[in-house]
């Protein structure tokens, strides 16, 4: 069952130099209580499309086509065409984001404490005060921060403490979907993985699902259900964790995995991925990712290849779409 | 609470620095307001005349040691020696009646324009690309022209012209001063036009400093969590944008309000206000050496004062500065 549905969606930013299609007709599907990955280079559009999701981009960005269809119980809402007042109710209750930094995600003049009171407030009116304090030392309890800490500033916390706080927040309302961009990426190893081990468990607790946004496609790997794979833009391959790292099939999503050392198994050469990724402004013609793949042929220069369903997942990719070759690994 | 004491510490540093200077400038200046008041009358004054007037001045040939320590003593018992200008009225005595109507005047005027300033900032940041666009070249005129042409356009324009402001003065020779109806509405009426004058010359630039903090401010990550999480846009332009972009600008209204005492030469020549600026420019016209003393030394313990209200400000609004370092 989905939550979630994107379809076609594409976010242009206006720019004097030329548009730049950050985004360019993804179409995703967001499961109930799932955590779906997306994974990509930087530029590649995913914090973009995160963004877009609750439609939280600032001109020159602009959504130019697609839809973002939401389902409550029984009914579903196009979170593109919700009025504000709507949009409001809509955010945090039922879509909440945890950003990349927390240092820079929690306003640093307010108590981590009164920045979850203040969702509670605005969405919970009818909630007392005593309520919202009790609801506020629970949340943070929950993320394992004790309850004194709900009177220091974020500049008081540690880098793992404020992300902790952040997810804390995210969880005030208990949302149905929880959007988070690059949450781990500014902590070291350790705290990391407390972290992603505590959003496994939450979200087992209160049944949100994710959509887990990062480069690191090992991490991905690891936490997520199903991924998706962002390139130029554009999604080139979805599949369930599992069939991505046994069997990735298209060359984009086997160099990114060639790109971070395995934490187990057998050594294996970091290849990486040739070349630097696409001016957006100006892609190339057909396949985007053509002139950095070893696979390449003639067509890939010519046709632009188009996402379609496989045995597992779909994927975008010439190799796969009239001629069966398989992926030169 | 050691951040303040510490800051506390520098200030009386700098205030005793201030006072030193003050002590030593005019001192170690060739002459003496005797020799300057001998010389003005041709020097037909009688020896023991002088010599009185010396001792009135407080000017003695004992080593600069003695004379410092006097002078501080002096100063504890606020007593800054008397005017040339106003002989003898005591130096302290004018400034104590002088310094009520710059600071009424200029000092209210600063405040209205920080706050109106501030306010019309974050609006024109927030409404990036609505009409209120609009306040910007206005601004950036206002920011470019010279404040005494803006207050002589003004005094032209709405005193002599349309008559609609009295030019001069800071109440009416129709009444007198008491704290009753006519004297306070005739205090506002003539205080109008000048603090209309700051407030436009010197709004200009909180409108430009407060927006361009503003849109930097909008574009921080918490600014982008606090609209997904579903505030209002009151809320978050409020609570977390203009609440995070108004600390840079603390200090530079800290900075106009320690030139309100200084500052306020302009104006009060301007429109003839009996305030510190008009004390000032009488001092150094009659080379009145002890009052320009006393003023100086009045205007460096109000820049000190803003500063340290800056600190404490600083210290309220952004937990930061709270942290021992």
């Amino acid at each position: 069952m989905n939550v979630l549905e994107i379809r076609g969606l594409s976010v242009d930013y206006l720019s004097a130099g030329g548009t730049v299609h950050a985004v360019d007709d993804v179409s995703l599907d967001l499961r109930r209580g799932e955590i779906l990955g997306l994974a990509g280079e930087s530029g590649s559009g995913k914090s973009t499309l995160a963004h877009a999701i609750g439609r939280l981009l600032r001109p020159p960005a602009m959504i130019t086509a697609g839809s973002v269809v939401y389902h409550r119980k029984d009914e579903q809402v196009d979170v593109l065409k919700l009025a504000p007042k709507a949009l409001r109710a809509f955010r945090w209750k039922e879509l909440a984001v945890v950003f990349q930094s927390a240092m820079n995600s929690l306003n640093p003049v307010m108590a981590v404490g009164a920045q979850i009171d203040d969702v509670l407030r605005i969405h919970e009116p009818d909630m007392s005060r005593k309520a919202r304090g009790e609801r506020v030392v629970e949340l943070l309890r929950r993320v394992g921060i004790s309850a004194d800490r709900r009177k220091s500033y974020p500049h008081e916390l540690s880098g793992g403490m404020r992300q902790r706080a952040a997810i804390a927040i995210a969880l005030a309302l208990n949302p149905e979907v929880i959007v988070m961009d690059e949450p781990t990426t500014a902590l070291d190893v350790v705290v990391q993985r407390d972290i992603l081990h505590e959003i496994r468990t939450l979200k087992d607790e209160y049944g949100f699902a994710v959509i887990f946004i990062t480069h690191d496609l090992s991490l991905l790997m690891e936490i997520s259900d199903r991924i998706a794979i962002m390139y130029a833009g554009r999604v080139v391959e979805t599949g369930t964790a599992k069939e991505l790292h046994r069997s990735p099939r298209h060359p984009y999503t086997l160099g990114l995995l060639r790109s971070f050392p395995k934490l187990r198994g057998p050594r294996e050469d970091l290849l990486g991925i040739p070349g630097t990724p696409p001016d957006l402004r100006d892609l190339p013609p057909g396949c985007a990712f053509h002139p950095r793949c070893q696979s390449a042929f003639d067509d890939c220069g010519r046709v632009s290849p188009r996402l379609l369903p496989g045995p597992h997942g779909e994927v975008a990719c010439l190799l796969n779409e009239n001629t069966g070759v398989e992926v030169q690994a | 609470m050691r951040f303040l004491a510490r800051r506390l510490g520098f200030y009386l540093l700098t205030a005793w620095a201030a006072v030193t200077l003050n002590f030593l400038i005019p001192r170690m200046m060739p002459g003496d307001p005797v020799d300057l008041l001998v010389a003005r009358l041709k020097g037909n004054v009688d020896p023991a005349a002088i010599e009185a007037m010396k001792q009135a001045f407080g000017i003695s040939d004992a080593n600069l040691w003695v004379q410092y320590v006097d002078y501080l003593g002096n100063l504890f018992n606020g007593e800054l020696g008397r005017s040339i200008t106003f002989f003898p009225t005591e130096v302290t005595t004018i400034i104590t009646g002088a310094l009520p109507w710059t600071v009424g005047l200029v000092g209210v005027a600063t405040l209205i324009s920080y706050l109106l300033g501030t306010l019309l900032g974050v609006l024109a940041a927030w409404k990036r690309g609505s009409w209120l666009d609009g306040v910007l070249p206005v601004s950036t005129f206002m920011h470019a022209v010279p404040y005494f042409w803006v207050a002589l356009a003004l005094v032209f324009v709405f005193g002599v012209t349309l008559r609609w402001f009295p030019v001069s003065r800071a109440y009416g020779l129709d009444v007198v001063p008491a704290w009753d109806g006519p004297f306070v509405s005739s205090v506002l009426y003539h205080a109008a036009l000048p603090a209309i004058t700051i407030v436009i010359a010197s709004m200009a630039d909180r409108i430009l400093g407060m927006r361009n903090v503003m849109v930097t401010t909008l574009g921080e990550d918490y600014v982008v969590m606090a609209e997904a999480k579903g505030l209002t846009s009151r809320r978050v332009m409020w609570a977390y944008a203009a609440r995070n972009a108004i600390l840079p600008n603390i200090t530079s209204f800290a900075l106009s309000l320690g030139f309100v005492v200084g500052g306020s030469v302009l104006t009060e020549i301007v429109f003839s206000y009996p305030g510190i600026g008009s004390m000032l420019l009488k001092a150094v016209e009659n080379e009145d050496f002890p009052l320009m003393q006393g003023i100086f030394l009045v205007i460096s313990l109000a820049v000190l004062v803003a500063n340290f209200l800056a600190d404490l400000a600083y210290v309220v609004l952004d937990p930061r500065t709270r942290q021992e370092a």
